[in-house]
């Protein structure tokens, strides 16, 4: 143990709480009695059938394999593969995302520059910002007239915030002398922008949009639970209407991982752009 | 009489004191600079010297009075200003050589990336810097290195005045003597125009033609210009030697330690002010010889 990294140290932890929980659940859960050891009574009872339960860690690892041998099937409107449905999501996530990113950054730029137009919208943003976005839902919906448009306009408006408040703040609190270099090497109000204030910027503008896009992925289960049709939000759903709990339990992990991946997208967007002063 | 290349005409600041009334930092404060001139301006903190530095890099507009360089008025940054600022101001997600490169394209925007990149590696191989150094990060240099990359980014771009703003002020006495030598070097080859602040009196000595000697605050102004009667070449070591050397560094010490607080506060009633022009020259005077070694006692 003494010869391990740190890095190897905590993996090898890792695994051995994985192990220890699994082994643990797969414990906890009571196995069916077999329909030969019944009593009449039970058996005329119909405590023969199957009865629905948490399932053993063992169920769920073997429906992962099933659903990730075979991600993109089509049976159906009802019966899709999970690639398909983490696709739709991430479809959805990544519009709504985009949209937001094209309004937000250059809004906060401009709110950030500009000192009258921060305590001119200020007031807005404090009221639109702590709005659950699925409370739109219904007015996007009227309005929109239109499920998979709404799902999209939720994800948008819950991910506007963090990135116009951080591009807002970045861009507030570049460094005086690093805009007094552009002022004295005559950059006009464009280059300076793009070549000193952007850059200095980034770092905030990006934690902004890293913290955007764990609300969007957050937020975009519950939207599919309401629109319905595709998506992971209704899949989970969908598994639990048809008390699959055993899907459920699958899906919920990969929103888990898939979740984790988007983040660590942005991860290394940040880092790529961080300076040391 | 011609105008100076550089005239700052009855200049005055006065800030809000926080309680209804103005606070005077100096008052119709006027001195020249001539062309290819080194003038370093001393005096205490609070005197204005920084806001004097930033109204002629246009960073500042002044309550009142004007700037004037080659005739015209300065209003707004520009690139014929060439500033050094104390804290060296790079961009820190740039590399070094891309520092200076940023600098010179926008001096030179019809030049391409190759004469760009040629003529800063050339002005970073003046301030001592090659090879892999141009292309770390200014976060991996020390401060001396860094200061040397603000100094070539101001060379560079052939300003027609150069600021320098304390800019060795954070640096340990080695360094500062390192960097005030390669200063020199490059400044000698290139007549340039140079206004410096400093508090440093010696690190003044070795490096103006004229030191500007200003009053303490409120109601500051420019009240002596001491010419440096040493002549150039100049080395560190080399000036000591020279006997003008402590007559000039008494009379600053002199003045920083005493006049500058019994002349404060006066103010000008209106009329512009010119700094009385000091010249010691111990060369021509016979009796300079017995008084070296009294004014080698004083110390400050």
């Amino acid at each position: 143990m003494a010869g391990l990294s740190l890095n190897q140290r905590a993996a090898v932890l890792s695994l051995l709480l994985l192990a220890v929980g699994l082994l643990v659940w797969e414990l906890s859960i009571p196995a069916q009695k077999a329909a030969t050891e019944l009593t009449e009574y039970e058996r005329l009872m119909g405590l023969g059938q199957e009865r629905a339960g948490v399932p053993p860690p063992s169920q769920v690892m073997a429906k992962a394999w099933e659903q990730l041998s075979d991600p993109f099937y089509d049976a159906g409107p009802n019966d899709k593969g999970i690639g398909i449905q983490i696709g739709y999501s991430i479809y959805r996530v990544l519009t709504g995302y985009a949209l937001a990113a094209l309004i937000a950054i250059p809004l906060g730029f401009l709110i950030g520059m500009s000192p009258v137009a921060y305590k001119a919208l200020n007031p807005f943003i404090q009221v639109l910002r702590p709005i659950s976005p699925l409370a739109w839902m219904p007015l996007a919906l009227f309005i929109i007239q239109d499920s998979e448009a709404s799902a999209i306009f939720v994800i948008f408006i819950c991910s506007i915030w963090p990135m116009l408040i951080n591009t807002a703040f970045g861009v507030a609190g570049v460094r005086q002398d690093w805009v007094n270099v552009a002022r004295t090497h005559e950059l006009g109000p464009l280059r300076t922008a793009f070549t000193v204030i952007l850059p200095a910027a980034a770092p905030t503008i990006v934690t902004g949009m890293r913290i955007s896009i764990g609300i969007a992925w957050l937020v975009i289960v519950a939207a599919e639970m309401l629109v319905g049709g595709t998506g992971i939000g209704y899949y989970v759903w969908n598994e639990w209407n048809n008390l699959d709990l055993t899907s459920v339990i699958f899906s919920i992990l990969m929103i888990g991982v898939v979740g984790m991946a988007l983040d660590a997208a942005f991860g290394v967007l940040q880092r790529a752009v961080a300076y040391v002063e | 009489m011609t105008k100076p290349f550089l005239s700052v005409e009855n200049l005055t600041q006065t800030y809000p004191d926080g309680q209804g009334g103005t606070l005077t930092v100096f008052e119709n404060a006027g001195f020249g600079v001539e062309k290819g001139e080194f003038v370093v301006i001393l005096g205490h903190s609070g005197c204005g010297k920084s806001t004097i530095m930033n109204i002629l890099a246009g960073l500042a507009e002044p309550t009142s009075g004007v700037v004037k360089m080659d005739g015209y008025a300065v209003s707004g940054p520009s690139l014929d200003r060439g500033v050094v600022f104390q804290n060296y101001s790079l961009l820190p997600w740039l590399s070094t050589l891309k520092n200076v490169t940023f600098a010179v394209q926008a001096r030179f925007p019809d030049w391409t990336r190759a004469q760009v990149t040629d003529h800063a590696r050339k002005y970073l191989e003046m301030v001592g810097l090659s090879g892999d150094v141009i292309h770390r990060k200014p976060s991996q240099l020390s401060g001396g290195m860094r200061q040397r990359v603000s100094i070539a980014r101001a060379f560079a771009n052939h300003p027609k005045l150069l600021l320098l703003d304390e800019p060795f002020g954070a640096l340990d006495a080695l360094t500062r003597g390192t960097i005030q030598d390669e200063l020199l070097k490059i400044w000698g080859g290139t007549e340039q125009t140079v206004f410096m602040i400093t508090h440093d009196i010696d690190e003044a000595i070795l490096l103006a033609d004229r030191i500007l000697l200003m009053t303490n605050g409120p109601y500051a102004r420019v009240a002596e210009s001491v010419e440096i009667t040493i002549p150039r070449p100049r080395t560190r070591t080399g000036i000591i030697e020279h006997p003008n050397y402590y007559a000039i560094r008494n009379h600053l010490v002199q003045f920083l330690g005493t006049r500058s607080r019994e002349l404060a506060g006066r103010q000008t009633d209106g009329a512009p002010a010119t700094p009385e022009t000091v010249r010691i020259d111990k060369t021509t005077d016979a009796e300079a010889a017995d008084e070296a070694p009294v004014l080698r006692a004083v110390n400050h």
